[in-house]
């Protein structure tokens, strides 16, 4: 392993704390947005008359679940490959430059079309409501942007492999690459919507948009939009969390093997999200609920594998009993606490998503909040809080800077901030939810109805969940900017987990991309070609768009 | 020498199977968790119309 | 590849459990008819109203047919027509409906009628209203800066 980094390259490094920059500057502006939402939402308070609640909300969600999102795991991409791969070259380097230009070029279009109210269209943009053109292609230059710092991580990863021929690539490096060609392959769904069919209709070449097809093209990328979310983190819970505590990876086959099946699994089964809309024989949905309760195996896989090491680990500290092992684990180290507080949180994440993908049980919660409620578990804490807990070593290993005692302290007080908020939050709105109560909607009585009044407590909860996730957001601030540019000069380690000296030799055919890449598209054009078809054929006089913002 | 090698070859392999037993009950756990959701809601399904 | 034994212990547990929840919506949709919305029917979003059923929403009683009435409800920014109705308890009951413009939603809050209205395209949903009480009817597909005031009332009576 000759050419792996002790420490990421200075020049490596200014490109990744780029990419976090825009992130974080992110989560200022949508938690500022989040927080208000749950405010107007108690019924307590009342935005100023300049804007409005949906173009808050469209704020919030584009912010956060594409552009935080986004510019987070590139960077992230970036380091892990560049720590294990080895410094990249001037090439690739370039490459990613080009690539974070373009993705930011495309988040100010999109930010001022939002801004000025010409996009409030949430985060979604289903069609027939039309947003401003520049919208789009402010959106279309934020993938494709993706795509380019995509190709420096390929280019890397190329040659790692021509420097090392017939050895399995670093376990880091391979599993960004699975993200990276999962994200291409999903990203042409949403790029073919907006190229084709939104882009032309908002310039006014083409007057009318097949809703449905648009629709079905969003969700082929939707879904695995969010594995694109929760893959890094699950790197960091494989592969980087084992180091943190001292112990050892379980298996690096298996985490592979894990990560080959959500390459295969996350793509054919878009229409989970479409389960109560008309135009789809329910026979496809069915099919791709099974598909989708495939890609739980691999979750069921993880989990096993945490505990396994965690537990490892502990009895290699001499713990006994059956539960002794929890005790010798670093409750002191926020590195270590903050992942951990996600990794929890994905339980009840994964609970909530059996029910969404269960088919007719998908009526019972069907764009109710439990569904926001849901996706708060998932992506805005088990994947983010694992996030801030990469960033309490990487931001300060990137800038040559140390995370110091009593920043590790307001880390972990962070962590528990988000996870006491959260509770609040997700709680009230998964029972809400139950109850019926609707998503994306601003505070309404319904007319004085009396089911929407047993709504108002919970909505209430959400608020004093809010405030205590918006203070979990400026402890986090405060924290990325002293390790940015405050915190003491000193080296910080980047942990880099290793396997136990049992496991056995890691498989060549992983690395076989043609196979996967092969199986991942046959398994796409299974789930999705007589469908579509249906719906082409089938198809009602397109719609025209509509502005009701 | 053969013989202690045998001892300690099924001594490591008990220790291993054994030291996994915590894992094994908190996805246990973990699965009773799923299970109670899914079938809280299926019966909220079932009895609404 | 080597799995551990409580590894193979638990996959195997898991995945039959998956299995279970599987067979129990499977059997349930396709031999007990609870299939989710799935409505193949199209129409002009721009003649809803003069297109049967939805020249006249409202509540109808039909016969001949699998269910007793049907009831028919127009979806458009930011409201339904008709904007309240009563049915009678124990109907069975065919709920048909449609938007005019945009992307709405047809959640009736508190049973399993939670269905997606979509330019173009019609959505049915045939349940029997069995329990006496009043349903907020929410649209909660985002559909513009009126959205959280559009709704409906059904009143299911003795
Ligand atoms: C201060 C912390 C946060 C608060 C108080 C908050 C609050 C909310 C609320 C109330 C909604 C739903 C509103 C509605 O449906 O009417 C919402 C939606 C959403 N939130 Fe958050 N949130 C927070 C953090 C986050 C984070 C960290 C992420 C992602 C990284 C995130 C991603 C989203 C997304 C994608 C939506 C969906 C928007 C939509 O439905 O169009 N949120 N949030
Ligand atoms: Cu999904
Ligand atoms: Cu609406």
């Amino acid at each position: 392993m000759k050419s792996v980094n002790t420490i990421v390259d200075r020049r490596d490094g200014k490109l990744v704390m780029a990419h976090f920059y825009v992130a974080f500057i992110a989560l200022a502006i949508g938690g500022l947005a989040g927080l208000l939402q749950t405010l107007v939402r108690s019924g307590k308070f009342e935005l100023p008359s300049w804007t409005g609640y949906y173009q808050i909300l469209t704020i919030h969600g584009v912010v956060l679940g594409l552009v935080l999102t986004t510019f987070f795991i590139m960077g992230f991409q970036l380091a892990l490959v560049s720590k294990t791969s080895g410094t990249l070259t001037a090439k690739q380097r370039k490459t990613g430059w080009i690539g974070f230009w373009t993705m930011t070029v495309g988040t100010v279009m999109a930010a001022v079309m939002i801004l000025m109210n010409e996009a409030s269209v949430l985060y979604t943009f289903y069609a027939p409501l039309q947003a401003h053109a520049l919208f789009y292609i402010g959106l279309t230059l934020v993938v494709v942007g993706s795509w380019i710092d995509g190709a420096a991580l390929i280019m890397a990863y190329a040659s790692w492999r021509k420097a090392n021929p017939g050895k399995p690539s670093p376990l880091l490096t391979f599993m960004a690459m699975v993200n990276t060609l999962m994200w291409i392959v999903a990203t042409i769904g949403v790029a073919a919507t907006v190229l084709f069919q939104l882009l032309p209709w908002s310039l006014g070449l083409v007057e009318r948009v097949d809703v449905l097809v648009s629709r079905t093209l969003f969700w082929y990328f939707g879904h695995p939009l969010v594995y694109f979310w929760l893959l890094p983190a699950y790197m960091a819970w494989y592969a980087i969390v084992p180091k943190i505590i001292g112990g050892k990876i379980f298996s690096d086959s298996l985490a592979r093997m894990s990560f080959i099946l959500f390459l295969l699994f996350s793509i054919p089964v878009g229409f989970h999200h479409q389960l109560t809309e008309p135009g789809i024989d329910p026979a496809w949905k069915f099919l791709q609920v099974v598909l989708t309760f495939l890609v739980v195996i691999p979750s069921l896989m993880t989990a096993f594998s945490l505990f396994a090491t965690f537990e490892m680990y502990g009895r290699s500290k001499g713990a006994t009993g059956l539960f002794g092992w929890l005790k010798k684990l670093p409750w002191g180290d926020a590195r270590f606490v903050v992942p951990f507080i996600g990794m929890l949180a994905f339980i009840p994440a994964g609970a909530g998503g059996l029910v969404n993908a269960s088919h007719q049980l998908n009526q019972v919660v069907h764009n109710t909040i439990w569904v926001t409620g849901h996706f708060h578990l998932t992506l805005a804490t088990s994947v983010v809080l694992t996030f801030f807990g990469i960033s309490y070593w990487l931001v300060p290993h990137l800038t040559g800077r140390v995370l110091t005692k009593a920043m590790n302290k307001l880390a972990i007080i962070q962590g528990v901030v988000w996870a006491i908020g959260m509770t609040f939050m997700s709680g009230a709105m998964h029972a809400a939810g139950l109850l019926g109560a609707p998503r994306r909607s601003s505070f309404s009585t319904y007319g004085g109805s009396e089911q929407a009044m047993e709504w108002i407590p919970y909505q209430v909860a959400q608020a004093v969940g809010g405030s205590i996730l918006f203070l979990g957001i400026i402890l986090m601030l405060y924290i990325f900017i002293n390790l940015a540019f405050f915190a003491p000069k000193g080296e910080e380690e980047f942990p880099v987990g290793e396997v136990s000296d049992a496991a056995e030799k890691t498989p060549m055919v992983f690395e076989n991309w043609k196979l996967w890449i092969g199986i991942t598209v046959l398994l796409i054009l299974f789930a999705y070609t007589i469908p579509f078809i249906d719906m082409i054929e089938n198809a009602p006089i397109g719609s025209k768009g509509y502005k009701f913002f | 020498m053969a013989q202690p090698e045998i001892g300690k070859k099924t001594n490591t392999k008990v220790e291993d199977q054994s030291s996994l037993k915590g894992t094994l009950a908190s996805v246990f756990l973990l699965g009773f968790f799923l299970i109670i959701t899914w079938v809280g809601v299926y019966f909220l399904f079932l009895d609404r119309f | 590849m080597h799995i551990h034994k409580f590894e193979k212990i638990w996959l195997i547990f898991g995945i039959t459990t998956l299995l279970v929840f599987l067979t129990v919506v499977g059997v349930s949709a396709f031999y007990m008819g609870n299939q989710p919305p799935s409505c193949l029917a199209t129409i002009n979003p721009e003649k809803v109203d003069t297109t049967a059923p939805f020249d006249e929403p409202g509540l109808k009683k039909v016969e001949g047919k699998e269910w007793d009435y049907e009831l028919i409800f127009v979806a458009s920014a930011f409201a339904y027509n008709p904007g309240q109705v009563e049915v009678p308890k124990g109907a069975k009951v065919k709920v048909i409906a449609t938007t005019k413009d945009v992307i709405h939603g047809f959640e009736v809050a508190g049973t399993n009628i939670n269905m997606m209205l979509e330019p173009g395209y019609i959505s049915e949903f045939v349940t029997t209203f069995d329990k006496a009480g009043e349903y907020l009817i929410v649209c909660n597909e985002y559909c513009g800066v009126g959205h959280h005031m559009m709704s409906s009332k059904i009143e299911v009576v003795e």
